[in-house]
Order: structure tokens, then C-alpha cells, then sequence
């Protein structure tokens, strides 16, 4: 059964490869971003491969004041039915700029956090009211615990895991999936120069977007992708405060 | 974007070099890269099947191609495709032969990318009727070092077009390209198998390829005398419905699902050896059959795909492929004299393909003509292998005939200038585009196409 779907951040890799999951399994699909060029080519990609149905719209992710307007035109694209809705987009710079650059640990916690809230209030609202439909956030294991490595990134998605707990506690009345989606480390223009993409932890974005579909056919809350994550991220939360803040984690 | 650090390689194995590979995934990275990047140069490059050193760049950049990989349109009528250059030929198989369309030439690999074949401007089994990919690409658009975009097309920008098709990646980066495909019926091939005694015989096969559309000879280069260039000959044609047995008409153009093998780890050198070699080809002669066949098109045009990471077997060391064109005046005596060096030798070589060659592109550096072709690897054994590549390019220079770059790892730049006469207007189309070389290969280098940087 087709659906519609808006993926936003659609051009980030991981976005990249679950649209051709999603458009593959024959949905409709709107992809939001910032650079119409971009996501003209990905649309133009998934129209070929699949013959899929595609529609492009500009989002801001800082510009909150543009997300309503953004979330109207999403739904009109589709005529008022949306059946789900995805947030892949997110910023990561290294951790010793967000200690010296607030312009930068604004920008790590706004793009990450507070402009996934802003449009997940709108998202929510409508899929609690239409009592169907699915919302899939992109978190981080980074979240699961402070790091001295990345903890302003760790930060924002900790804050937005822990809204999308409430959220899917909220929805779960209404029946709609809340998915909250805790990648490992994955090979991502986000991640380049950062990770080894050969090293056996490093995940491919195709091997993530996998994940995701089976997820949200599944109907599950939280997703670690790839799997071994949740006993890796297991194993670190329950490190003691006194051990951890003397380990280079 | 910051680069990584890699040991690299070509698909021979051998060099290895230390490069710093960036992977941009939108044009804008890729533009600032090329403007604004922290190498001095860069070479483009896309699955690294290039034999081997024209996608390396010793101590310098890299610029991998692989996330520019995305369809931009097809037309279901007439067939033209338009995609990013790190599209790979695999991925045009996957989405479009089961809409009825096939490549409209290819290499023996399908892991190649469409700006990597465009570089090398390959050629596959139907050269002898339609040359080589240039005659099949429409236009492209090249980003040059100062960070325009070129169109580039038999009608425009016609000098950097014939620079770019078959010049190695030198002129700037392909960023996309527009293809015209060819109509297929079905996902087969109808081959004639025939098997020769010796290469007088094998050269006679050819002469009535112009009936197939792809025809190919695999040759043992191992034997001696009345023997030398005994082989088996191909002959091929796309195979129509009404060819194909019951079960397979009903679906002609399903792809094949074939389980990859992988070789798993690299052979140690000793399995390796001229006995190994010599008893395999002799195996692979005595073993094929003669006659008519009908073959999927991955058996037919990708035999070694089916085992993954085979340049494995060549074990640490490495190997290099040495594929030696000759015009069709000197082709014979050029062709004995190479498989009687290789034979007297005793040089392993798994592979010796032959094939005719027809109509050349408008590519400067571009390999092919009418004449043929033999393609050879060797089992890299350092100064002994580089004196016997030596005498084989001086046999091609006697005999008026030149290598291919996409697959040389050891010739001189004197050996390739003399190959190559239309190098000059390459270098001055290339200095004029860029005339800081921000462009350089470990090839180039070692060609002397710009100075050792």
C-alpha cells in the first residue's frame, strides 16, 4: 500500500538511501531540504529507478518561523493525507569547536533539537487528530551518555531522544508509531574525515536505511542500527560516573 | 571536507601508493573542493578497476566519485540516459535492462563508473562494429580547474571533448554525462563457441565477426610453436525472444541471480607460477565446448564479476594487464612476436584476450583503431617483469602499435609519447584548461604528461 511520505533533510546520506527504501517499496515521496538543486537530482534518481512519485520543497531548519508554513505545504502536496513523516536532517562539527564557538554549539543544539521540535509539534498535532501515520526522528547513540568526545552533539540528541519518548508516549493513545532511530557510526558526508569507513564498526548508510524500513514496518519505538549498538551503548551507561569522567570516552 | 589518509591501489594491485581521498556528495563540495581543496592536485576516481596507476595520486588527492551517483533522466523512448558520473555501469544494468535497455558497450567488468569509462573511453566485445563508448556518449559537463562547467559534445566544446574521452581524468573532473543506450530484447546472448589450433586460425575467426555483434577470443599464450595463439573464439549475438528456450521466454529481460563467490584472502605467490598457469589454460582449452549456446548476459560479459576480489589470486605482489594494440598491416607479425616473448618466457599469464578492433573516437589519447587487440597480465615480479613490459613496448613501437592506459602501470613516457602522436594537442588543450595542473595522476607523472610534481 503506497504512502505518503515526507522525508526532511532528504539529501543527508542516511536520508539518501532510506528514500530508496521507501521509494522502492512504491511510495510517494517529498523531499525537503535546503538546496533545491540537490534535491532535484535525488527526486530525479528515485523518478528514474522506481518510478517513483517525488516532490521537492525548500525547508530551513533554523528559519522556525518558516516551519508552519513549510508543514502546510506538505500537507497540501498531498492533499491533507500524510502517512509519515521523517526527520533525517541533523549537524555535527567536532567537539572542540562547540567548546570555543557558540555560534557553532547553537547551531549543533538548533539544528539537532529545537528545530525537531518545532516541526515535530506540528506533526504531531496532525497525526494525533488523523489517528494514523508515523513519525521517524534520527537520534544518535551519542545521546545515550555524555562523552568528553562529542557531548554537545551527544546533548542535542540525548534532549530530542528523550522528547521523543514523551511524544511516543503521548501518540501511542492515538495510535501513531513514534521511531526513534539511535544509528552507530556511519560512513555519511556528515562523518567524513571523522570515521574509517573500512573499520568494522563504521556502518554503511544503505545498511542503516534497511533498518529504518524494517522498523517502521515493524512498529517498533527505538531502533540501534546496526543492532550491537544497544549492548555497546549498554555497556557505556552503565559505566559509573567515577570510571567513565576518568576514561578518553 | 577533510581527506583520509589511504594506502591505494588500482584493481592490479600493484602500486600501492599513500593518496588522501575526499568523497564529495554534491556538486558544491565537489566544486570547492577543486577550487579551494588542500591538496595541490587532485585526479578523479570512481571503483578503482583502473589497472593501475592512473587513479592514484602519490601523496596527493583523491577525489572519489562514488556518492555522485544519481540518475538524472531517461527517456523509456528513444533511450537516453543523463546520470552523475559515479553512476557504475552495474547500477544502468540493475534499473534499465529490465525496462529493455543495455549498455551500448562495456568492459568486462560492470564495476566501473560512467565518468571512469568516459576517462579511459572503454570499449567491450563490439568494438570490431561500433568503436568505443565515446561514439555512444552524447555530451558531458566537466568541471576544469578554475572551477567552470564545460558542456562537452561532438559539437561543443569539441577540443576538451576529445581531450576528456579517453584522457585519463587530466582535463577536470566529469560530473555528469548524457548516454544513448541500446534496445535489447532479452537478457541473453546466442554465442557460437570455436575452438582454433593456432592464432592463424583464430585470426581466420574473426573474419566473419562482422555477422556478430560481439566477438571476443580467449588465447593460450602459454604454448609454443605450431600451437602459439590457439584459443577459443566467441561470437555473439543478443539473443531475440523467439531464440530463447520455454522457461526463459517468459521473462527475457529478468536478470539473472547469480550467488558471488569471493576469493576470501590474497593467494600466496607460490601457487602462482608458470606450471599453475600453463596446466590452467591448457584445462581451460581441453575443457571448452564447441557450438551454439545461449548465455545470460553476466556470463557472457562479466565472467570474473561472479567471483569478487579475484585480483586476488595474484597474491600480495600484484599484477599488471598489458593490453597491446596493433593496426591490422602488422597485427600478425606483431601479435607472434608478443605471444612468442610471453611463451619463451614462461610468464604466467591467466588471461590473454584478443579481439578485433574497429572504427577509432574522436579521443586524442583514445586506444583503439582497426586492428586488434591482446590483453596479457602478468604476476608483478618487479625488475624481471619490467624488462620483459619493456621489450614488449618496444615490439608494439616496431609494429606501430600503442598500450592502454587504463591499464599500464609501468611504461616509460618516451614508449608512450611515441605510442600516442596526437599528444601534443592533448597537452595543449590540457595547459590551457589547466595550467596550474591541478589535475595530476601517478600515471601522469611517471608519463611525463605534466612534470614530476
Amino acid at each position: 500500500m503506497s504512502k505518503n511520505i515526507v522525508v526532511v533533510g532528504a539529501t543527508s546520506g542516511i536520508a539518501r538511501a532510506l528514500c530508496h527504501e521507501l521509494g522502492q517499496d512504491g511510495n510517494r515521496l517529498l523531499l525537503a531540504g535546503r538546496t533545491r538543486e540537490e534535491l532535484d537530482k535525488c527526486a530525479a534518481d528515485l523518478q528514474v529507478r522506481y518510478h517513483a512519485d517525488v516532490w521537492v520543497e525548500l525547508f530551513e531548519a533554523l528559519d522556525f518561523a518558516t516551519h508552519a508554513a513549510f508543514f502546510e505545504r506538505c500537507l497540501a502536496r498531498f492533499d491533507g493525507e500524510l502517512d509519515g513523516f521523517v526527520l533525517c536532517h541533523g549537524y555535527m562539527t567536532n567537539q572542540e569547536t562547540t567548546e570555543q564557538d557558540w555560534d557553532e554549539a547553537q547551531r549543533t543544539i538548533d539544528v539537532n533539537f529545537t528545530s525537531t521540535v518545532s516541526l515535530l509539534m506540528l506533526a504531531a498535532n496532525y497525526f494525533e487528530l488523523r489517528k494514523k501515520g508515523y513519525i521517524v526522528a534520527l537520534s544518535s547513540v551519542a545521546g545515550d551518555r555524555g562523552r568528553m568526545s562529542n557531548y554537545t552533539y551527544g546533548a542535542a540528541k540525548a534532549g530530542l531522544s528523550a522528547y521523543l519518548q514523551g511524544l511516543r508516549n503521548r501518540l501511542h493513545r492515538a495510535g501513531v508509531q513514534v521511531l526513534t532511530v539511535k544509528p552507530g557510526l556511519v560512513d555519511t558526508p556528515m562523518t567524513a574525515g571523522l570515521l574509517d569507513p573500512q573499520s568494522p564498526l563504521v556502518a554503511t548508510p544503505e545498511k542503516i536505511a534497511r533498518d529504518i524500513n524494517q522498523a517502521i514496518h515493524k512498529r517498533k519505538d527505538t531502533l540501534y542500527s546496526p543492532w550491537f549498538w544497544r549492548f555497546i551503548m549498554g555497556l557505556i551507561r552503565v559505566l559509573p560516573e567515577r570510571v567513565s569522567k576518568r576514561l578518553k570516552l | 571536507m577533510e581527506a583520509r589518509e589511504e594506502l591505494l591501489s588500482g584493481w592490479g594491485n600493484y602500486p600501492v601508493e599513500r593518496c588522501y581521498t575526499v568523497r564529495p556528495a554534491t556538486l558544491a563540495a565537489l566544486h570547492a573542493i577543486v577550487t579551494r581543496g588542500t591538496q595541490p592536485n587532485y585526479i578523479a576516481r570512481g571503483l578503482g578497476r583502473a589497472y593501475g596507476d592512473a587513479a592514484l595520486n602519490r601523496q596527493h588527492g583523491i577525489i572519489v566519485q562514488t556518492r555522485l551517483d544519481r540518475f538524472l533522466s531517461f527517456d523509456e523512448c528513444s533511450g537516453i540516459l543523463e546520470c552523475e558520473a559515479g553512476v557504475s555501469f552495474a547500477t544502468i544494468i540493475q534499473y534499465l535492462l529490465p525496462r529493455g535497455w543495455f549498455l551500448p558497450t562495456t568492459p568486462g567488468t560492470k564495476h566501473v563508473t560512467v565518468g571512469g569509462a568516459i576517462a579511459a573511453d572503454v570499449h567491450g566485445k563490439n568494438h570490431h562494429l561500433t568503436g568505443s563508448l565515446g561514439n555512444f556518449l552524447l555530451d558531458f559537463t566537466l568541471l576544469t580547474a578554475s572551477g567552470a562547467l564545460l558542456t562537452c559534445s561532438p559539437q561543443e566544446n569539441v577540443d576538451v571533448f576529445a581531450a576528456t574521452l579517453g584522457g585519463m581524468g587530466l582535463t577536470g573532473i566529469i560530473i555528469s554525462a548524457r548516454l544513448q543506450l541500446v534496445r535489447v530484447e532479452s537478457a541473453y546472448v546466442q554465442v557460437v563457441y570455436r575452438k582454433t589450433k593456432n592464432l592463424d586460425e583464430t585470426l581466420a575467426s574473426f573474419a566473419t565477426d562482422h555477422e556478430y555483434r560481439y566477438s571476443v577470443a580467449w588465447v593460450d599464450c602459454l604454448t609454443s610453436a605450431s600451437s602459439l595463439g590457439r584459443g577459443v573464439v566467441m561470437l555473439g549475438n543478443e539473443a531475440r525472444v523467439q531464440d530463447l528456450p520455454e522457461p526463459l521466454a517468459r521473462h527475457p529481460l529478468a536478470l539473472p541471480t547469480k550467488r558471488e563467490l569471493s576469493m576470501p584472502f590474497r593467494l600466496p605467490g607460490i601457487v602462482l607460477n608458470p606450471w599453475s598457469a600453463k596446466a590452467f589454460n591448457a584445462l581451460y582449452y581441453s575443457c571448452h565446448r564447441q557450438g551454439l549456446a545461449i548465455v545470460d548476459y553476466e556470463t557472457f560479459f562479466y565472467p570474473l564479476d561472479h567471483v569478487l576480489h579475484w585480483n586476488r589470486i595474484y597474491g600480495w605482489r600484484g599484477f599488471v594487464q598489458y593490453q597491446a594494440f596493433f593496426p591490422p598491416e602488422t597485427a600478425h607479425s606483431g601479435l607472434i612476436a608478443v605471444l612468442e616473448k610471453v611463451s619463451h618466457e614462461q610468464q604466467a599469464s591467466f588471461l590473454a584476450v584478443l579481439k578485433r578492433s574497429g572504427p577509432a573516437s574522436q579521443g586524442l589519447l583514445s586506444f583503439l583503431s582497426p586492428g586488434y587487440t591482446l590483453a596479457l597480465d602478468f604476476p608483478y615480479t618487479g625488475p624481471d617483469l619490467q624488462r620483459l613490459l619493456g621489450e614488449l613496448d618496444a615490439v608494439l613501437l616496431k609494429h606501430g602499435g600503442r598500450l592502454y592506459l587504463a591499464k599500464d602501470a609501468t611504461t616509460t613516457a618516451e614508449a608512450f609519447a611515441a605510442m600516442y602522436p596526437r599528444l601534443p594537442e592533448f597537452l595543449a588543450i590540457k595547459t590551457r584548461l589547466d595550467p596550474s595542473n591541478r589535475f595530476v595522476s601517478s600515471q601522469a607523472r611517471r608519463l611525463d604528461i605534466v612534470e614530476a610534481l
